[in-house]
């Protein structure tokens, strides 16, 4: 492969949109309320059509003729490359709108920095999706407040979904030493600014909806390196059951 | 003197509905007229919210990104459908929440068609090109209700449908262009299907008693046997060209009414449906109930968010 390094890095960002789309999916039909329902369908759909994107330019660089339902669909467990964050289930609303507000707060700066890739393709697809993940993340983060600064119940189920979640934030910061290089090209920007702008926002989100950070700052990590949690595997069998249960045909 | 003033209201109403000038919110209805809408329009709201699971059920398995993403928005343009209609029911005085318990207590009803499992994919094309087909040669008609704000909803919605319909043929012609597996898959979608969509018009002329009346308050256009014949006529060629076979022995091209004759319908089974003894009825009910019960915090915290931010306002 000509550029390993950026096939790695597509391929995070595609299966990170890939997989946190197929979870949102899952709500469809079942929102707590009909104007959240077609919320949570929206931003599935943008996340989906992200990841085809992606996806796409993922196998344009390795160059054996993968397309994005090739990618999409065919590979095994330990070939994801999304963040463990992302496969968490939907759980309650909380829990989806905090596992969705601490991932919008991370892909927006991203795609802002992305924006000025020396890499036209990664800039493209970074202007048509910073569009769509600002809408998210203001979305998200008034939820996040109403949610927070609501009833007790809302507070408790929020403050809970964050405890759960927070272990799962840093490894959206991954980085490996081929990225490094990739960040001296001027590809894609240094993990530490990224993170920077994240801690402000959900800093300052959290505080306004009166939630706190624990204080168990212990972190995971393993899904950008395949290593996942139990809950991809039956994701997978979901997203993959018609491709595997019927291979090599059209659709 | 109530009686005549009420008598001449009936009479002017009648003169307005004749002329086909609509009627709007605030303008003078029967009671009846007013009550025939408020069923209708909330019956076609739920029937929009409860279509969404059979084939929400398929999102999370469509067979590729594009199918999926295709899925997605159809979906949610039916959710969108239905907040467009329960606002059309509250121009009418009613209210959206109280419609609502009433599909979940099961006093309202909703199109019997979503109690029928969506088990392969090609269910999922099957519906669009029948289910939204049917729904469209319904619409089409109500797109010139008495009613303004519904007939007006009815011309946006009708675009969605109609492009729905197209997307679900669409996704039949792949299947049936694929292997003989999935030519199979769409044939034994469309045998379970093809009587549930000529059921979606609803009971016989001569069996729906509130017709009458519905067609001379232009609320209805065209009776129920009218819109099934048409619906059966504009279909029969779109299965020729699928290579599918309707599961109908006595469907026949009849040269003399220039329609295409049909078996008699299975009422028996229409009515067990309608009355709860579908396949999906309980799981249908289950999904919405659960869904507003488990939602019931959500909607609590976003008032009581709101409230307190009233409250710093004014402070
Ligand atoms: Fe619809
Ligand atoms: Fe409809
Ligand atoms: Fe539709």
């Amino acid at each position: 492969m000509k550029n390993e390094a950026l096939y790695n890095y597509v391929l995070r960002l595609g299966d990170d949109s890939l997989i946190l789309g197929q979870r949102l999916g899952e709500w469809c039909g079942h929102g707590p309320i009909l104007e959240e329902d077609i919320a949570m369908t929206n931003i599935s759909l943008d996340l989906i059509g992200q990841a085809m994107s992606l996806l796409n330019y993922a196998g344009e660089i390795d160059g054996q003729g993968k397309d994005h339902d090739a990618l999409a669909f065919l590979r095994f467990e330990n070939e994801y490359r999304n963040a463990i964050l992302l496969e968490q289930p939907n759980g309650d609303f909380a829990h989806t709108m905090m596992r969705q507000f601490l991932f919008d707060a991370f892909r927006k700066p991203l795609y802002e920095k992305l924006l000025d890739s020396s890499d036209q393709q990664i800039a493209a697809i970074a202007e048509k999706s910073l569009k769509e993940t600002r809408y998210h993340l203001k979305h998200t983060s008034e939820w996040i407040i109403r949610l927070g600064d609501g009833t007790d119940e809302s507070h408790q189920r929020a403050q809970k979904a964050l405890d759960l979640l927070w272990r799962y934030t840093d490894e959206l910061f991954f980085e490996t030493e081929e990225d490094l290089a990739l960040v001296a090209e001027g590809i894609v920007p240094a993990m530490k600014v990224i993170k920077a702008e994240w801690s402000k926002t959900v800093t300052a989100v959290l505080a306004e909806a009166t939630l706190n950070i624990p204080t168990n700052n212990w972190q995971f990590e393993g899904g950008r390196r395949g290593v996942h949690s139990e809950h991809l595997g039956y994701l997978l069998a979901d997203l993959q059951y018609m491709q595997r249960a019927y291979p090599n045909m059209k659709w | 003197m109530k009686t005549m003033d009420l008598q001449e209201l009936e009479k002017r109403f009648q003169e307005k509905i004749d002329k086909e000038i609509k009627i709007e919110p605030n303008d003078w209805m029967p009671d009846e007229y007013r009550k025939t809408l408020i069923r209708q329009i909330s019956q076609h709201a739920h029937s929009e919210i409860v279509g969404m699971l059979p084939e929400g059920n398929w999102i999370t398995r469509a067979p590729n990104l594009r199918r999926k993403a295709v899925l997605l928005a159809k979906v949610q343009d039916e959710a969108g459908h239905g907040l467009y209609l329960y606002s059309s029911v509250e121009t009418l005085g009613a209210d959206r929440e109280a419609t609502i318990d009433d599909l979940h207590s099961g006093k309202a009803k909703y199109s019997s068609i979503f109690n029928y499992p969506a088990v392969t994919w090609a269910d999922i094309g099957t519906i669009g090109w029948l289910v939204d087909g049917a729904a469209i040669m319904n619409q089409v008609a109500l797109c010139r209700c008495s009613y303004g704000p519904y007939a007006r909803g009815m011309v946006k919605i009708c675009k969605e449908e109609s492009f729905h319909q197209r997307q679900g043929f669409e996704s039949l012609v792949t299947l049936c262009n694929g292997t003989p597996t999935q030519k199979a898959m769409a044939q034994d979608a469309m045998n379970r299907f093809w009587w549930p969509a000529l059921m979606m018009f609803g009971p016989s002329d001569d069996e729906s008693p509130n017709s009458a009346q519905s067609m001379k308050w232009k609320i209805k256009r065209f009776s129920n046997d009218e819109l099934r014949q048409s619906f059966v006529d504009a279909t029969v060629p779109q299965a020729e060209i699928l290579g599918l076979t309707i599961p109908d022995p006595n469907l026949k091209w009849n040269e003399e009414t220039g329609h295409y004759d049909f078996s008699p319908i299975n009422w028996d089974e229409f009515w067990q449906v309608v009355n709860g003894n579908g396949p999906c009825n309980k799981e249908r009910i289950e999904a919405r109930t659960k869904a507003k019960e488990e939602g019931m915090w959500v909607r609590e915290a976003a008032m009581a968010y709101a409230e307190k931010r009233a409250l710093k306002k004014t402070a």
